[in-house]
């Protein structure tokens, strides 16, 4: 076991330079700088095509949403950040709480997005919409015997649903959203009884649904893009939408957006580049590029959600999933749902 | 991944005369152990602070199930590693039987795999949409279900498969050492080979397995990956979801103060079985223990059971990890950014490494000077981190970062008149920081272990020739522990490697590592796509198994020098 000390110091000290090395960019003429919690292998089509367009530079850093949230707010005036985009409603809105967020002044994207999708004080957008909602065995159920959501607390379902926990981000802003429409007495009951049911919990959407498939169970609640990358592989999968609450308050949607930092260096160029993202050409790309629904309505759908139909969306404002995610947490804790 | 067999380094034995200079090195000393015990002041000072609203809602709602939680772990994995490690170390000590030569050393081999890497293997084969369920219900009809795996049952089922070996090596350290003496006077008296070993034999080795099993509670306690993904709620993930879910430090801190109770009363446990050797035991007088040579149906139980317990806890996830790695690699799965993956956390691991044997040579170096109670005692606190939890190091660490970069950095930045950012919570600072808190004790024994073994009268020969204790640790010491640092250094990076709570708690922001990479996947289901950085983890984990391998064929009582 011998090595070369000099070799390895050395390494390591290279190493160390590298890692302990900062963002430290200042602004150039023409760039935007985007934190992007959107995960994906690869680059956005839509963005690339914003560069082909405008010329400006887009410069991508990833991560996950709480970590750029950390970051964003640990970096505060120095943030070389001009544009966060991050999934969920719920982050979104906290990063407008922790004031990361600056008022968009523009009229055009205000107008590319309906206003439930949109902060109501501006200072952040949907870039897509996504479905969360009751997920079936065609082999097992009739969607005649699916309903609401409330419903699947009902002692019939007994053993044969699939969850995730609840302290996953979309169940919570789901929650959320629920308690701001009904207020947390009558939630809690509805929650009581889906533990009641004895779910599995699964953590992964997509993994429920190949629960779903495989006959675990018979109904989930899951993402609707996450079905739709399984049907684009496998067009027989034997799991299709129920877009749940149709007779009342409407299917629970969430969204990615993005907002604009509060100290932007490059705040014409972040504004141009979400006035590109919320256009029809780009949304159609952007939501593409993950099967999920444009924030646009003027955006055509891909072919596989066009195959579902159109459904009524529950129009609150989806703001609602931030202010209440704390409250949906407790809620959740309280009625025993992991 | 274990300290070198503890008991090496507890004897501190051949210290030169003290002298009167070196007094620096004993104030290094005590400053950088008082550096590595602050963590756990900062936790324990967060009970001052009452949370009333939060905590009461966390005493309501989960503080019961997890505290019941993490009792129910710990007393299984106690349980499960001491049947199985004592079982198989008697085994291989006592018995000849097909393959013995190989599982001997093989039943090593688990240690590489971290829990939560063979804990998601396990998911992915055994769960209902998995291979194994599908083929039974092909067979067997829709009906057939196996055991829910993400349970408490399968919980300790996981972490029992990877730190059994804790057990295994101490227990065959002990059963050596024992030699034939004591179990030929059982036997003359007309015992059964089975009472004898009851009566005679566990007694005698019960400080080592004790040591066994504390250390592999130790690491059950720690554990956050594979708890999370079993859905299995305990205190270690309760600290992370309620940092994370409710962004409540405070109540996190605390609950990670809870955490902290369980770790001192197993390290109190460890040193308790270790301390007082109830029985005078000197290394083996008389000759070993003649191995009894099985056949027949004995030597086939004998084989199956080294083999199943080596097929279920490596082969079998390791061959499944394959699998998968292939299948994500041929379908482009593979994060392009795996290169970069891959290199932060060589050079992660590499900063960790160095830096903790270099303070690990200064405290060893400055308790060779100074045997004083106080030197002994900063020793002691130094090593304090491996029996604690990342994330309630983590905790310790971040909240006084974090102020230091509300406080000074503003101060920094007004002096050098430039933009400074995070100085300490946006960099790897803190993170190195935890891993040189949690790993500590594994370089600080293994330095000790060889210091011990370089004769005083290399350390008065130098200084009669004049030389300074700096002097003589440069050209007289450190070229003969060239040995026990390389030691140092592997296990410490191999350590760094597999650790994921503190890692996830305190990385800069953009800085991923296999670890984390595997997290991430593991979280949302995704087997095939967290299988590669698995794999090279594991891969990486073998190395040091090795080196344990090497120490273990060497008598126990000698320490070990690679």
């Amino acid at each position: 076991m011998r090595m070369s000390t000099n070799r390895t110091t050395r390494g390591a000290i290279a190493g160390a330079a590298v890692l302990l090395c900062g963002l430290a960019s200042a602004a150039v003429a023409n760039e935007v700088v985007v934190y992007s919690a959107r995960s994906h292998y690869g680059q956005e089509p839509a963005i690339e095509a914003f560069t082909k367009k405008t010329g400006i530079q887009v410069k991508s850093h990833g991560g996950n949403s709480s970590e750029l949230f950390d970051r964003l707010r640990a970096e505060g005036d120095k943030t070389p950040a001009d544009v966060l985009i991050t999934v969920d409603a719920g982050n979104l809105w906290s990063a407008a709480q922790a004031g990361l967020l600056a008022r968009i002044d523009a009229p055009e994207i205000q107008a590319n997005v309906p206003a439930n999708l949109r902060d109501p004080d501006g200072r952040w957008v949907a870039l897509t919409m996504r479905a969360r909602t009751i997920m079936y065995n065609t082999r097992k159920v009739k969607p005649e015997e699916l309903s609401t959501y409330e419903a699947l607390a009902d002692p019939k379902w007994k053993n044969r649903i699939c969850l995730r926990t609840s302290g996953y981000i979309y169940n919570q802003s789901f929650l959320a959203t629920m308690i701001k429409r009904q207020g947390e007495p009558r939630v809690e009951t509805v929650v009581r009884g889906w533990a009641a049911n004895n779910p599995s919990l699964i953590n992964g959407d997509t993994k429920i649904l190949e629960s779903i498939a495989a006959g675990q169970c018979d109904v989930g609640i899951t993402n609707t893009y996450y079905l739709a990358r399984i049907l684009a592989k496998d067009a027989a999968f034997p799991v299709a939408p129920f877009f749940a609450n149709q007779q009342t308050t409407g299917t629970h949607v969430n969204i990615s957006g993005a907002g604009i930092t509060a100290h932007a260096r490059n705040r014409a160029n972040a504004v141009k580049l979400l006035e590109f993202l919320t256009s029809p050409e780009a949304q159609q790309m952007f939501a593409d590029s993950n099967f999920e629904y444009p924030a646009n309505p003027q955006a055509a759908v891909n072919p596989i959600l066009a195959r579902w139909g159109k459904f009524k969306q529950d129009d609150i404002n989806v703001a609602a999933a931030g202010e209440l995610q704390a409250a949906a947490t407790r809620l959740a804790d309280r009625a025993g749902y992991k | 991944m274990p300290a070198p067999p503890r008991a090496a380094a507890a004897s501190l034995g051949g210290q030169p005369a003290a002298r009167p200079h070196g007094t620096e090195w004993t104030i290094a000393a005590i400053l950088v152990a008082a550096g590595l015990a602050a963590p756990v002041l900062v936790v324990l000072s967060s009970l001052l602070s009452p949370r009333g609203e939060i905590w009461r809602h966390l005493w309501r709602t989960q503080l019961a199930e997890l505290l019941l939680n993490t009792l129910a772990l710990l007393a299984g994995v106690a349980g499960g590693t001491l049947l199985v490690g004592t079982v198989l170390a008697w085994l291989v000590v006592h018995y000849r039987f097909p393959g013995r030569d190989l599982f001997e050393w093989a039943l090593i081999l688990p240690l590489a795999v971290p829990a939560y890497v063979i804990g998601f293997a396990f998911l992915g084969l055994f769960e209902f949409a998995g291979p194994v369920q599908t083929a039974l219900r092909r067979l067997f009809g829709p009906g057939v279900r196996l055991p829910e795996l993400r349970s408490w049952g399968g919980v300790v089922l996981m972490m029992t498969l990877v730190f059994y070996p804790y057990v295994y090596l101490l227990a065959r350290a002990a059963f050596r050492e024992q030699g034939s003496a004591a179990v030929e006077t059982a036997r003359s008296l007309g015992r059964s080979p089975t009472r004898a070993f009851l009566e005679v034999t566990l007694p005698l080795a019960r400080p080592s397995l004790a040591a066994g099993v504390a250390l592999a509670m130790m690491e059950a306690l720690a554990d956050f990956g594979t708890v999370a993904t079993f859905g299995y709620r305990t205190l270690t993930e309760g600290v992370y979801r309620v940092w994370y879910g409710m962004f409540d430090r405070i109540a996190a801190s605390q609950l990670a103060a809870v955490l902290l109770l369980f770790s001192a009363a197993l390290l109190w446990l460890e040193r308790a079985s270790r301390g007082r050797r109830r029985f005078v035991q000197r290394p083996r007088h008389g000759p070993e223990a003649a191995p009894v040579t099985l056949r027949g149906v004995r030597a086939l139980a004998a084989f199956a059971a080294c083999g199943g317990v080596l097929g279920l806890a490596f082969a079998l996830p390791v061959g499944q990890l394959v699998v998968w790695a292939a299948q994500a690699v041929r379908a482009g799965r593979v994060t392009p950014t795996f290169p970069a993956l891959l290199a932060n956390t060589l050079a992660l691991a590499s900063v960790a490494a160095l830096a903790a044997c270099a303070v690990a040579v200064t405290l060893a170096y400055a308790l060779r000077l100074h045997p004083a109670p106080a030197t002994r005692a900063a020793s002691r606190l130094a090593s304090l981190g491996y029996a604690l939890p990342g994330a309630v190091i983590a905790v310790g660490v971040l909240i006084p970062l974090a102020a230091l970069d509300r406080s000074l950095v503003p101060l920094l930045e007004r002096l050098l008149g430039r933009p400074l950012g995070l100085l300490f919570t946006g960099s790897a600072v803190g993170l190195v920081y935890a891993y040189l808190v949690r790993f500590m004790a594994v370089s600080l024994q293994t330095v000790e272990a060889s210091l011990t073994r370089i004769p005083p009268s290399l350390d008065d020969a130098a200084r009669a020739l004049g030389v300074s204790a700096r002097g003589a640790l440069r050209r007289v010491h450190l070229p003969l522990l060239r040995g026990g640092l390389a030691t140092a250094l592997v296990l410490v990076f191999v350590e760094t490697m597999k650790e994921m709570p503190a890692t996830l708690l305190l990385r800069p922001f953009g800085l991923n590592t296999l670890a984390i990479e595997v997290w991430e996947h593991t979280s949302e289901a995704m087997w095939q796509e967290a299988a590669v950085p698995a794999l090279a983890i594991v891969v990486a984990g073998l190395g040091p198994v090795l080196l344990v391998m090497r120490w273990s064929r060497l008598p126990v009582s000698r320490g070990e020098d690679p």
